[in-house]
């Protein structure tokens, strides 16, 4: 029977009534008494030098209230770099300045030159239209190989070169590693794209600054997904305010898929402006502009080679990989393509000999920082690609190949730095056969067949690392952060819990979940439990929402809360039954003493905690509010294994998906049907930058799919039904609630196979020089792949 | 978007006169039009929106057989009108409901986008463009990418399109905006069969004259299998090169004659 509710119970998401009714309360429907807004002259060419920034005209236009350039923000600080990557000479990364508005040069199409505060949009608009500009234009440096040659144009003159950093990983490894490439009998090399992509969601960017005089306090009312984050790095690293002077609110969030991690130069900016202009200042992107602001994801080109020995045991990996970090640093933009890619590299398999090299690399284009899956994406499609094309080199089973390799024993230390502490990749194998009927395929390719389609099948596995972080890990990793979170449990007179998190959910559905776990520990009702998130000002200092971190760092938090909650409660429910503490229980809801009839119920005791008329108060305080701060020991380690079966058009390179399957491991679940809906959506966004999304710019740097007329976002239509299973679960050992997360697995999973099985469909229909194709697997590319 | 004045006459004649402003612009369904205002890509001074004047709505079949509507019916109406089959299920798969039903044909085929559908029924069906001026032949109307014979001011009223005894238009889309990355629209009529393509050429909608003749010789798929659409004038870009789309041009004739026979 399927619980209906607690842990484990498919219960509905409570916030969908508000988002579905249109009563949702997002950063854009925030309107303050006074407000101005602000519009942002951005530059559209990719590089040049600013001569000049004339704004004589424009500020006598109707309706202006300030226009501020790059001059206006000399002395402020810029926009800071949260993860400092150490180099494989042990040299910190080059870091540049990144300004709220351009000084002195221009890097990208997109990047902040002026902006115009003024009473309606349309005046702001207006007057930057009549803002005066001189540009000259420098050569744009748009591919990463070439930035990185000798003599070519810089993005940052003061750095020595776009070379961000040179990483190794690990670099004691790398004798090893060259030995076992040596000795292999068999390397399997694959040159590969991992395509950019424009993260999109749903809700453009918004930032209100409001300032008040009286008390010297700001506010600044965002799209986060962590607004503690935005709040101290803005706030120490920008403007130099006082995190008691300074709140940062995230209400309702439309999705952010990682893009909203970040600390924007708009969000100083409305701060900024608030308080110089006196009034509240308001941003709203439009759709263009966040093309060109909102930070891309991926965009690696990396060389990969696999080594096997005679048996076709895996003994060495290589990469090579290119990562491009666009114009300046976003805030974690170093760390995605270093500790969250090369620490996966091992996969599911036990690879003894593993070597990382990563090249970071500035480009006129916009930054790049995490997006959906962040780093691990990139390590799972480069391994699981070359593991299909080693298959096929070799003669062998893709699958039994896996299969072979497959790390069988915990807790498992790879050779980059990680610790998996538990697993069972066969088992998500196994649940994955089961799914897709593989004994059927070749009857429904001969179908596919008799309808002139190419039929393919692609499998793979993957494994992330989430729960980010243990703080003391990530701090000798480059973290300028801890990375633990919070919660503090507040229960009413009359029983009701309040519980505040520094988990954000823009999506989620953590209202829901959170609410789960909290009232299945009491034993009280779910309505019982309200989550609040989002707001400095009342919640802990937390770190947010990302890298599938809430449920097993921000719900450990919760749960360490509520494990001092019950405790006290039970001290004050001891008093109540004049029993002794140790005896009693807490279940359903009420507290009574093992072996006698006597029984407290969970509102008497929280009444007691608040009118303490009898109560112990020499032995404990009023009241019933607790808070915790949790910290992880590891990483938790979702796994899984998916397959794909698609038809190609020969004719026409267009591939349809006909099945999708995801066998998942994220150990226990709270909430089955959102975790379905996360692999859901992960899904249509692995197929999307499979077969669809792109990010493209031209040899001068402007953006060629700025818009949704060129830039392809997954339709519901474009994915098949999803067949999809958490049934394999091997807990998580060492957090309380056994939890892995399952925000990204979708994502990380999913392209490796939808690509694996559409060269499998040319490689079948004769098509043997077709190893690889680059990403998005859009008609035209297929179909020049076909051609030879 | 730039202010400007609105007007919305209720005659072809009132329309004509508030259009012959030098800065006046006709608005059709908006569809174009509209988003390129509001990224401030076109200024006008007066737009003159066309969809209030009953003349220039509805379909008809005329006393000559032809299907007659008018420059301001919506995409939707033309779906569903079940006079040409052909032309119907091009106008239903145009954009999503929203852009069907406020869209119109007259806007369209002003606006002429190297990509759209209906260039490709009108040049197939060899229909003729109603002005309140005069009739253009549509062989000599498309004049090029986002060109046509249309001066200033020129309203199309009607569009009259012969009726073919079979047709058929194959739409393979542009993945992003889903308009044709390249589409072909077969007509057979009793003499001659027509074939024109859109999406693909650099010089906007093209009639395919070497499969029409082998076409009207033979009306199979298998007649166009030894042709050939060269590449040189097609369109190459994000979605497709030129001997893609030159290659898609062909596939899609192929699979138009087959869909119509
Ligand atoms: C999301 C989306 C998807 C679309 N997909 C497709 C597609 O798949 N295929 C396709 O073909 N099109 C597609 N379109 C375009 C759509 O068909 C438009 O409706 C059409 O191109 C313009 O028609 P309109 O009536 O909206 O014209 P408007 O936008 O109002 O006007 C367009 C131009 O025509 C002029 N004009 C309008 N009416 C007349 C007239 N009667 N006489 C003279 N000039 C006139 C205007 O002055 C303007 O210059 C799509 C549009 C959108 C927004």
């Amino acid at each position: 029977m399927p619980k209906d509710h607690g842990i484990g119970a498919s219960s509905k998401r409570r916030e969908d009534v508000r988002f579905l009714t249109g009563q949702g309360r997002y950063t854009d429907d925030i309107n303050l008494q006074g407000q101005a807004y602000v519009h942002f002259l951005r530059s559209d060419v990719a590089h040049g030098m600013l001569k000049s920034v004339d704004t004589s005209a424009a500020a006598a236009m109707p309706g202006v209230v300030r226009i501020f350039t790059g001059a206006d923000f000399e002395g402020v600080g810029g926009v800071p770099c949260g993860w400092q990557v150490t180099d494989k000479h042990g040299e910190p990364m080059q870091e540049p300045a990144h300004p709220v508005l351009a000084q002195g040069k221009v890097r990208y199409v997109g990047d902040a030159i002026a902006a115009v505060v003024a009473e309606t949009k349309e005046q702001a608009r207006n007057a930057a239209e009549a803002i005066e500009l001189d540009i000259e234009e420098l050569p744009a440096v748009v591919d990463m190989k070439a930035a990185v040659q000798e003599g070519a144009t810089k993005v940052h003159d003061d750095l020595t070169s776009n070379l961000c950093y040179d990483w190794g990983f690990v670099e004691e490894n790398k004798p090893a590693v060259d030995a076992a490439f040596e000795a292999a009998t068999h390397v399997t090399t694959l040159e590969l794209v991992n395509n950019r992509l424009s993260p999109n969601p749903m809700e453009p960017r918004v930032a209100v600054g409001d300032y008040n005089p009286g008390t010297d306090d700001s506010t600044l009312y965002t799209t986060s997904q962590n607004p503690h984050v935005i709040r101290l790095l803005m706030g120490a690293f920008v403007l130099g305010i006082p995190e008691h002077k300074l709140r940062v609110v995230a209400p309702d969030v439309g999705g952010g898929f990682g893009s909203k991690i970040f600390h924007y130069v708009e969000e100083a900016f409305c701060t900024f402006a608030a308080k110089a202009c006196r009034r509240p200042v308001k941003w709203t992107s439009s759709r263009s502009e966040a093309f060109v602001t909102d930070a891309h994801g991926r965009d690696h080109v990396t060389k990969i080679e696999l080594a096997l020995d005679a048996d076709n045991n895996f003994t060495g990996i290589r990469t090579d990989t290119y990562a491009n970090m666009g114009a300046y640093l976003s805030t974690f933009a170093p760390s995605v393509p270093t500790w969250l890619h090369g620490t996966l590299m091992a996969g599911n398999y036990k690879t003894p000999n593993i070597y990382v090299n990563v090249k970071a690399v500035f480009t006129n284009t916009v930054p790049v920082d995490a997006y959906r899956g962040a780093g691990r994406p990139e390590a799972t499609f480069q391994l699981e690609r070359v593991i299909d094309k080693a298959a096929r080199e070799l003669g062998v089973d893709p699958i039994e190949l896996r299969r072979q390799n497959f790390i069988t024993e915990f807790p498992y230390a790879t050779p980059v730095a990680v610790e998996y502490d538990t697993g069972d990749y066969e088992g998500t194998m196994t649940k994955l056969l089961e799914m897709i009927d593989r004994d059927g395929f070749e009857a429904r390719r001969e179908e596919s067949a008799r309808n002139g389609k190419l039929r393919g099948l692609g499998v793979n596995c993957y494994i992330e690392a989430c729960g980010i972080a243990p703080s003391a890990l990530v701090g000798q990793l480059g973290a300028r952060a801890g990375l633990y979170e919070s919660a503090t449990v507040r229960v009413n007179a009359t029983g009701g819990l309040v519980v505040m998190t520094g988990s954000h959910s823009h999506g989620q559905g953590h209202e829901t979940s959170f609410a789960q776990v909290v009232a299945d520990m009491i034993g009280i009702p779910e309505d019982q439990v309200e989550i609040v998130h989002g707001d400095t000002a009342n919640t802990p200092m937390g770190m947010g929402t990302y890298g599938s971190r809430s449920i097993a760092v921000g719900g450990s938090a919760m749960v360490r809360a509520t494990e001092k909650i019950i405790a006290k409660a039970k001290k004050i429910a001891a008093h109540l039954m004049e029993a002794a503490e140790g005896d009693v229980e807490l279940k359903d809801g009420a507290f009574s003493v093992a072996g006698t009839d006597k029984s407290v119920a969970w509102g008497d005791v929280t009444l007691a905690a608040y009118v303490p008329h009898n109560y112990p108060l020499e032995e404990i305080e009023p009241g019933l509010e607790e808070t915790a701060f949790y910290d992880p020991n590891n990483f938790t380690y979702p796994a899984g294994a998916y397959a794909c079966e698609v038809e190609v058009d020969p004719d026409t390179g267009k591939v349809d998906i006909c099945s999708f399957a995801a066998a998942d491991d994220f150990g226990n679940v709270i909430n089955p049907m959102i975790v379905e809906g996360q692999v859901h959506g992960g899904l249509a966004q692995g197929i999307g930058q499979a077969l669809l999304e792109n990010v493209s710019y031209d040899e001068n740097g402007q953006l060629l799919s700025a818009s949704y007329m060129d830039y392809t976002m997954p339709r519901a239509d474009d994915v098949p039904n999803f067949q999809v299973d958490h049934s394999s679960q091997t807990p998580c050992t060492h957090n309380p609630l056994g939890v892995k997360g399952c925000g990204e697995a979708g994502a990380i999973g999913s392209p490796p196979s939808v690509v694996n099985a559409v060269v499998d469909a040319l490689q079948r229909a004769g098509h043997t020089n077709v190893t690889h194709i680059d990403m998005p697997l859009t008609p035209t590319r297929v179909w020049a792949a076909m051609q030879g | 978007m730039y202010n400007f004045e609105f007007s919305k006459p209720s005659n072809i004649a009132d329309a004509v006169a508030a259009l012959s402003s030098d800065e006046a612009q006709a608005l059709g369904g908006g569809q174009t039009l509209l988003p390129t205002m509001k990224q401030r890509l076109a200024q006008t001074d007066m737009l003159v929106s066309l969809t209030g004047i009953g003349e220039m709505q509805g379909i008809c079949v005329g006393d000559n057989g032809e299907l007659c509507i008018g420059g301001a019916t919506t995409h939707a109406a033309v779906a569903a009108d079940g006079n040409y089959p052909g032309l119907a299920s091009l106008a239903g798969r145009i954009g999503d409901p929203a852009v069907r039903n406020r869209g119109t044909i007259g806007g369209s085929l002003a606006n002429n986008d190297p990509s759209a559908c209906y260039p490709a029924a009108a040049l197939a069906s060899g229909a003729t463009i109603k002005t309140n001026a005069r009739d253009i032949a549509a062989d000599d109307y498309f004049q090029g990418m986002f060109e046509t014979a249309l001066e200033e001011g020129e309203i199309i009223t009607e569009v009259r399109f012969p009726i073919p005894e079979v047709s058929n238009y194959q739409k393979f889309v542009q993945p992003a905006s889903r308009f044709a990355l390249v589409g072909v629209f077969v007509a057979k009529f009793a003499d001659d069969v027509r074939v024109a393509v859109t999406g693909a050429s650099s010089d906007g909608v093209f009639r395919w004259a070497e499969a029409e003749a082998a076409l009207s010789a033979d009306f199979s798929k298998a007649a166009v299998d030894a042709l050939a659409v060269p590449s040189g004038d097609m369109i190459s870009d994000l979605h497709g090169t030129a001997e893609y789309r030159a290659h898609l041009a062909k596939v899609m004739t192929g699979r138009a004659v087959a869909a119509a026979c």
